[in-house]
């Protein structure tokens, strides 16, 4: 594994650093305006809303929707109606603290907004906390964490409200020496004048508390004097994780929230209609409660595994499913009848028409943590424990569910393990305060694995189909139509977007919430002459959700295959032709970066082959480069029940430019992680519809990435930007990863895979039980130590 | 109700709880040790990562009632202890240092898993191979492969 700057490519010497704001364009030299809050020690706020100023883009021919304005600025612009404050507080102990307004699953905000805010207030990063803040109604649909938004939108406030700090901290300092503040030196939260005299943050910081509330203009420190942003920085929390201290919130020990599991549906949203052996559960070793809720047969023990036995014992009648009797292909020929057409155009004779039509399976986002949620429900309160990315929207439906106000309900915010998208909604929080209610007890809540992928939220099943048109050595055309089972965007997006949809620069009011999502993410960054990328959906009948990246990773695939035929038409090389085509000298370098550092063109063995790919969105880009192994000896390869091998990727290389980085660490897990991600969309990982019921149950069917298809050699290359804004990092690599890989299977096997992943057609697990749903825990574990 | 007596991390406990709940259970849910993860229930995902007298098992696969009174369950909190040194195990820094994790679920069963495997390579007298590291059974859904197989590596050359 290698991580390597490079400075020389991509980047514009000339371009200017950044002059004293670095925000982003608009920010100048001007001051930004914050506040000090009244406290007994120093508390200083900034405005959400002073989130950066969108890009400006200056492509001549016909821009799409998101080239000029993304999701991003979608997110950040509808943050705007609200004018919020984020504060931070410096502590007599001179820590410094800080709530954020946004949910930490791995992908490392809490690093990277501590290292912000030490950067401006110049202190260690050690002594800053931040902490996830509980729900805050107030924020509205500031408090939602998707679309790799995070950084991007509180990366200018957060610096406000800490340079504000700082300049409060120096102005007391220099009352109290009887000097100026800019005679004033501030290092590891010690303030020296040059006659020795000093003072700690925390002392000055009772000094410089306010008694009211002051707005006040600060200047935001120089880029080039950063110390901490753009340096690797471990995570904070790695300490507490590998010590198994850091709790999630099945770890919460909240008084008498004993372990409660739901016996489900066998088929997918399926319903209870009753229980009929419910005394014979109550008797069962462990069992305190069992109750019947929307999603089924709810039971709360002593042990989880009682639970599991509990459920097991149960003789439930149940509702089918909305998605009776389907199956994949029904789902498929739904989709084929949904498809919109792609226009033959008037191509000149002689022209080449190059066609791809992938479809893709349904995909579970579940994380290795299954859903979980702590919840107290009293007669007149409730409080609740989750992993939640938009705890607002979690408090409303729970207190719409409970019938109680929204004030009412306290929502606390849990670190959680992984979301992927998974943790949008609020459907474990929502559920274990419909069973506390219904129980009268606290309960501790959680998902068995089984329940992940046959109940849990998915990514929804599609095709991407396209057409293109070359002659004369250019594009002349390129179409793309996808079609998929309907997204499920109401964890709030959809709110934002009707709040927002009128003021669109670009005129997306009046089109469907989804079309408007994939009209923002889509870029196709190519000259490829008449460009047009399409979305329908049919059948809101799944449980589905934004997985990690929505659309961007099957569209990139279909894309990216299409490119590489298009090479072939002209006989043209695929990284050359690219280059050609490319719209952007930030993506042509991170591409020239992938082709140099992967030894594009190797000579490799028959069978085994290389592919590239390459991904513009949220702000930023990527390229990757991957080896791929066909041959029969690796494909084969045995290593023992449960576990699908299948061609293996031996090498990748990423290049990403994401503009200002903040913690170069932290973006190379970003990058190895949705490289893992792309990986098993393309080779190994997918639900299986059979009469309406999901056959997989457990990581033994839902083949994710394992260590034996981890490539050995990964290498992460982070581009020098002339960006200043930080762009997304969460997302970026999946749809590049899955796409390189893909075409590299084309490549080395000579078929350009029609079904994604590779894998789908075969069966390769014996599928669980449906009734009971889950299965029992086994009994040989000290047979099987090593 | 039987009473169950093993050593968790060198010290003796006794529980009041049927022989056929899973150790993961009692671990979790009677003893409040909640380092080792639930991820499965069933031994796939290998989240509940423990030691048994000094091997890696999965406590999600064992009744209770099946351990002996001598039996030593070794859990993550009790790693540390286990090493010579003080303060964190070998491996355990060997992780921070390749800044492995990411949210974290998985990663007491990784490090319990990487520091049985590094023994029973003691034992068979032969150094870390590539696919002793393709073996490795271990869920991440984060995807922090990668800096796994860089953390084992470094912290069997550091293990003693
Ligand atoms: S929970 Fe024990 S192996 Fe998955
Ligand atoms: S770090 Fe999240 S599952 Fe491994």
């Amino acid at each position: 594994m290698t991580i390597q700057h490079d400075r020389s490519i991509g980047s514009d010497p000339t371009a200017p650093d950044g002059g004293s704001g670095g925000g982003g364009a608009g920010v100048g030299r001007r001051g930004f305006l914050g506040y000090v809050l009244a406290g007994s020690t120093l508390v200083v706020g900034a405005d959400l809303s002073l989130g950066a100023p969108r890009a400006a883009a200056a492509i001549p021919s016909a821009p799409q929707i998101a080239d000029l304005y993304d999701l991003e600025d979608l997110q950040t612009d509808s943050a705007l109606a609200t004018s919020q404050l984020i504060t931070v507080t410096i502590n007599p102990d001179s820590t410094a603290n800080f709530q954020l307004p946004r949910m930490e699953v791995g992908q490392g905000i809490v690093t990277s907004t501590a290292m912000i805010i030490a950067e401006e207030l110049g202190l260690p990063v050690s002594k800053v906390k931040v902490t996830l803040a509980p729900a805050r109604p107030e924020l509205v649909f500031n408090q939602l964490t998707g679309g790799s938004n995070s950084t991007f939108s509180t990366y200018t406030p957060i610096r406000v409200a800490a340079a504000l700090a700082r300049q409060q901290l120096m102005d007391a300092a220099a009352i109290l020496f009887g000097t100026n503040a800019d005679r004033l030196i501030a290092t590891g939260g010690v303030v020296r004048d040059t006659l020795g005299n000093q003072a700690t943050f925390g002392d000055l910081a009772v000094k410089a508390a306010s008694s009211v509330v002051r707005a006040v203009e600060v200047q935001l420190r120089p880029e080039s004097e950063f110390t901490v942003i753009g340096k690797p920085h471990n995570r904070t929390d790695a300490r507490d994780a590998v010590t198994g201290e850091k709790k999630f919130a099945m770890d919460l020990d909240i008084p008498n929230a004993l372990p409660t599991m739901v016996c489900r549906a066998p088929q997918h949203r399926g319903t209870p209609r009753g229980l009929r052996n419910r005394a014979e559960i109550l008797r069962m070793p462990g069992v305190t409660h069992v109750a019947q809720v929307e999603t089924g047969i709810a039971v709360r023990a002593q042990t989880f595994g009682q639970c599991i036995d509990a459920i097991r014992a149960m003789k439930v009648d149940w509702n089918p499913g909305p998605a009776d009797g389907e199956s994949d292909a029904t789902i498929l020929a739904e989709l084929r009848r949904a498809e919109l057409p792609l226009v033959v155009p008037k191509i000149p004779v002689g022209a080449k028409t190059v066609e791809t039509d992938v479809v893709f399976a349904f995909r579970s986002s579940a994380a290795l943590e299954p859903y979980c949620a702590v919840a107290d429900v009293r007669p007149d309160s409730a409080t609740v424990w989750a992993g939640l990315k938009v705890p607002i929207l979690a408090q409303q439906n729970i207190a719409l569910a409970l019938g109680m106000s929204q004030d009412k309900v306290k929502v606390n915010v849990v670190m959680g393990g992984g979301s992927f998208g998974h943790k949008l909604f609020g459907d474990h929080a929502i559920e274990a305060a419909q069973v506390s209610r219904a129980m009268g007890v606290p309960v501790k809540l959680m998902w068995h694995r089984a329940d992940e992928p046959r109940q849990g939220r998915l990514h929804p099943m599609c095709t991407s189909r396209v057409r293109a048109t070359v002659a004369g050595g250019q594009v002349l055309t390129f179409e793309q139509r996808h079609t998929s089972v309907v997204t499920d965007f109401s964890h709030g997006l959809g709110e934002i977007l009707t709040q927002t949809a009128d003021e669109l620069p670009t005129g997306l009011g009046g089109l469907g919430f989804s079309q408007s999502i994939f009209l923002l993410t889509q870029q196709l960054p190519y000259n490829f002459g008449l460009v047009t990328q399409l979305l329908n959906e049919v059948d809101d009948r799944f449980s589905t959700g934004s997985m990690r990246n929505i659309y961007s990773p099957d569209v990139a695939v279909a894309a990216e295959l299409t490119v590489d035929k298009l090479a072939a038409a002209v006989g043209s090389d695929p990284v050359q032709f690219r280059l050609d085509f490319l719209k952007d000298e930030r993506v042509r370098a991170a591409l020239r970066t992938v082709a140099k550092h992967g030894k594009w063109g190797r000579r490799l063995p028959k069978g085994v082959a290389q592919g590239v790919a390459i991904h513009k969105e949220y702000k930023g880009c990527t390229a990757v480069l991957v080896e791929l192994d066909c041959r029969p000896q690796t494909v084969k390869r045995d290593l023992g029940p449960e576990t699908v091998t299948g061609p293996r990727v031996t090498k990748a290389v990423i290049a990403v430019d994401v503009g200002l980085v903040i913690n170069p660490r932290g973006l190379e897990a970003q990058m190895q992680g949705g490289f893992m991600d792309g990986l098993a969309l393309t080779l190994t990982s997918s639900c299986h519809l059979r009469d309406g019921r999901f056959l997989e149950a457990s990581w033994d069917n839902y083949f994710y990435t394992r260590q034996w298809n981890v490539p050995p050699e990964v290498q992460v290359h982070i581009m020098e930007s002339d960006s200043r804004t930080p762009g997304g990092a969460g997302e970026a690599a999946v749809g590049t990863s899955a796409a390189a890989v893909a075409c590299a299977y084309a490549r080395a096997t000579g078929t350009t895979p029609s079904y994604l992943p590779i894998n789908h057609g075969e069966i390769s697990f014996r599928p669980k039980p449906f009734i009971p749903p889950v299965p029992q825990s086994p009994s040989n574990g000290l047979q099987r130590t090593n | 109700m039987p009473k169950q007596t093993f050593v968790l991390n060198g010290r003796t406990v006794t529980v009041d709880v049927a022989d056929d709940v899973r150790l993961l259970w009692v671990l979790r849910d009677l003893l409040g040790v909640t380092g080792p993860k639930y991820g499965c229930g069933i031994n796939v995902c290998k989240a509940c990562t423990s030691h048994i007298n000094g091997k890696a098992f999965n406590p999600c696969a064992v009744p209770v009632g099946k351990l002996k009174a001598d039996d030593e369950v070794t859990t993550i909190e009790g790693l540390p202890g286990t090493s010579s040194g003080s303060g964190l195990h070998p491996m355990q820094r060997a992780w921070l240092e390749n800044d492995v994790s990411q949210c974290g679920y998985c990663q007491p069963g990784q490090i319990m898993a990487a520091v049985a495997l590094v023994k029973r390579l003691r034992r068979e007298g032969r150094a870390l191979r590539e696919s002793d590291l393709d073996g490795i059974r271990n869920i991440c859904r984060c995807g922090t492969y990668v800096r796994i197989r860089e953390a084992i590596e470094q912290g069997a050359r550091e293990m003693r």
